[in-house]
């Protein structure tokens, strides 16, 4: 199972870093999120304490916070910016 | 009666402080009168304290008023006190009439000016400190005092600072007159680590108990407070600050550096007469620094062009007259001379001043002339001052006081016939200098009109320093003329009284001869050479420029003092300590450089640089462990 989340957080890693389009970018810090939730649960399961998934709610959380300013702050960039190209906010220097 | 004895100094800090804070928000109007109130209040109740004084002399001779201790460390305990004695007396008396005077003065010299306030509170704070000064109780208070004159001197020198030169003039006088304070600094160290008190009569009692006359210590406690007498009033070698401070205003010249600022060196010494009376040598190099300071500043009046000039130099060979006193063991002579030579000075310099506003700042005496029926009232001012300073026999004030110290420098204790010449000599070219000046300026064709006439203000303290001037010299009078020591014997509870301990060809009465005859040659030599009807040319010759320079004295300072100093800074400026810390600097400055490139604004960027880092402290972690 551990596996699975390293190789879930790798690919979410790479997508961050290769993709520009911001939706994408979210979407692979979700998937980020989640692994390392998974990892959370397979060490509890492991162990068999509840920690883990405590802290996986924790985490779903905060993902749901992140999503929604994440989601806002996109919407507000979109008004300026034909496309949601991340690299094209480095023209906001400021 | 002697509890109000702290008002004196408090009336003129308070309005310092006063005009310090609000002097911005208050009219001009308002600033005058609270800064000449306050003198003219100080000066009051130091009348009414003489009087009470005189009234009822207390056994002891002094009145002391301890306020509270300042700091204990020890057995080092000192006192924020005053001490009220005969000394303190005239020199609180002549210091808050003539500053009061002064102040009076400057309401109408300074008006109009941008500075007026600020004018105001520096006099006052002046005036404040040089009362602390000369009624300490303790050397430590009396050095509080003797560093805000010199503050207050900085600051006045540097009331008209938009001018390049007189922030030079200040920073000079300063700096010379703090190579005086240091030593001065060092000597209240070496007498509190060895007597254990800084508290002045004490301190006397201690050093006479525990030190032998002439023994090193004493020397050389005396010469370092000696060091900063010499400073504070110009004398030599420090003297090349005070002709540059004419550059102040002239009340500020009037009241600073002529009337009190430039005395405090010879009251600290008559204060300190028991330790210079224990080292011999000092004592003789007190006289020897002011015959050579007198006669050398007399031949510099001379040759000056400067109306300010000729008074500073004057001054200062009036101070030197003062020293040889001192030197001579003539305290109470010197004291006297102070207090006439405040009056006349002072006067001279006011009168100066009007000369001055009269001919648009000009100062040059060879682009004046004529100038008595056009101010009269200056005519007068400079023919009554100047008599009095040149020693006019029997009527002014300047003859007896001169007289006095020409007496002992033949009779006092450490009199002799060198110190007698010199003094006539010196009283010959004061005489010469004096109506030069009164010849140029009053006298011979109209260079041009006047633009100014004196007011109320400035005809007040005129008249009055001219009464003082005349009749100043009336409290101590020789035996053969009338004999009434008033003054002397009144100083006699707290200096040495003066008696005739060389008996010789010269006596008191053929000393006051040739002070007339030399005040006669003088004046006949400068009639002769500046007559109104000669031609006004300006002699070039070299010893007059030689003279004219001040004997070339910070021609030699700029090359053995200025000059390596510069060329070190110079020097130093780029070496191996600077490099390593401009180095520094400058690998920050590159070391920014490189890092600013990384801040590209790519949110991409940053992540990889987030997770390469994570993946390099992960690695750490793992395999370095």
């Amino acid at each position: 199972m551990l596996y699975l989340a390293v190789s879930l957080f790798a690919l979410g890693l790479i997508g961050l870093l290769t993709r520009r389009n911001l939706i994408f970018t979210l979407m692979c810090i979700e998937v980020m999120l989640n692994a390392s939730g998974l990892a959370f649960v397979a060490g509890s399961y492991r162990w068999g304490r509840p920690d883990g998934q405590i802290m996986f709610l924790f985490i779903l959380a905060m993902a749901a916070a992140e999503v929604s300013v994440g989601l806002a702050l996109f919407l507000q960039f979109h008004r300026r910016a034909p496309e949601l190209d991340s690299d094209s906010a480095s023209r906001m220097r400021g | 009666m002697h509890a109000l004895l702290w008002m004196i100094p408090a009336f003129p800090l308070a309005s310092a402080a006063i005009l310090a804070f609000f002097g911005k928000r208050i009219s001009h109007r308002a600033a005058a009168f609270i800064g000449t109130a306050s003198i003219g209040l100080s000066a009051l109740v130091a009348i009414f304290m003489a009087a009470g004084f005189l009234r009822s002399t207390p056994d002891s001779h002094a009145w002391v008023q301890t306020l509270w201790t300042w700091m204990g460390v020890g057995d080092f305990r000192p006192e924020i006190a005053f001490y009220y004695d005969p000394v303190a007396l005239i020199m609180t008396l002549v210091i808050t009439f003539v500053g009061f005077l002064i102040h009076l003065y400057s309401v109408e010299y300074m008006r109009g000016d941008e500075g007026f306030s600020r004018f105001f509170a520096y006099m006052n704070l002046f005036v404040a400190a040089m009362l602390i000064l000369v009624l300490a109780n303790n050397l430590l208070v009396l050095y509080v005092g003797w560093e805000g004159v010199g503050l207050c001197s900085f600051l006045l020198l540097g009331v008209w600072y938009k001018d390049p030169a007189n922030v030079r003039a200040a920073n000079k006088a300063f700096l010379v007159t703090r190579i005086g304070d240091t030593a001065f600094a060092i000597g209240l160290f070496l007498l509190a680590t060895h007597l254990g008190t800084l508290d002045i009569q004490e301190l006397m009692r201690r050093a006479t108990a525990q030190w032998p006359a002439g023994s090193g210590i004493a020397i050389a406690a005396a010469a370092l407070l000696l060091g900063g007498a010499v400073g504070k009033s110009a004398q030599l070698p420090l003297q090349t600050w005070l002709p540059d401070a004419m550059a102040g205003p002239t009340p500020t010249s009037a009241l600073i550096h002529a009337a009190t600022m430039v005395t405090a060196g010879v009251y600290l010494i008559a204060r300190t007469n028991v330790l210079f009376t224990l080292a011999p040598p000092v004592q003789f190099a007190v006289a020897l620094i002011g015959g050579a300071t007198m006669l050398m500043a007399a031949f510099s009046a001379i040759a000056q062009h400067d109306i300010k000039r000729v008074l500073a130099y004057s001054t200062m060979s009036q101070i030197g007259y003062m020293f040889m006193a001192l030197g001579l063991g003539a305290w109470s002579a010197a004291l006297f001379h102070f207090m006439t030579h405040a009056f006349f000075k002072a006067l001279l310099f006011l009168a100066a001043g009007v000369v001055i506003q009269a001919m648009h700042h000009e100062q040059d005496m060879f682009r004046m002339g004529g100038l008595r029926f056009e101010l009269p009232l200056a005519f007068w001012s400079f023919i009554i001052g100047g008599s009095a300073l040149a020693g006019l026999p029997l009527i002014t004030a300047g003859f007896f006081s001169k007289d006095l110290i020409l007496w002992q420098a033949w009779a006092g204790p450490n009199g002799n016939g060198g110190f007698w010449i010199a003094g006539l000599l010196g009283a010959m070219l004061t005489s010469f200098y004096t109506y030069r000046l009164i010849l140029l300026v009053f006298y011979g064709p109209e260079e041009r009109e006047v633009s100014h006439r004196p007011g109320f203000c400035v005809i007040i303290p005129l008249v009055t320093l001219c009464a003082l001037s005349i009749v100043g010299g009336y409290v101590d009078t020789p035996p053969d003329f009338g004999g009434a020591p008033i003054f002397s014997d009144f100083l006699g509870s707290v200096l040495p009284a003066l008696k005739q301990f060389h008996v010789g060809p010269i006596t008191e009465l053929s000393t006051a001869l040739c002070a007339s005859a030399s005040f006669a040659i003088g004046f006949g030599f400068a009639y002769i050479l500046y007559a109104p009807w000669r031609p006004r040319t300006r002699r070039e010759d070299p010893l007059l420029r030689l003279w004219h320079a001040g004997w070339g004295v910070d021609w030699l300072y700029d090359r053995l003092f200025v000059m390596p100093f510069q060329f070190l800074v110079h020097r130093t400026g780029s070496d191996v300590i600077d490099a390593i810390y401009t180095g520094i600097a400058k690998l920050a400055d590159s070391a920014a450089r490189a890092l600013r490139v990384t801040q590209n604004g790519r949110v991409r960027w940053y992540a990889t640089g987030i997770a390469a880092g994570f993946v390099v402290l992960f690695g750490i972690a793992i395999f370095v462990r």
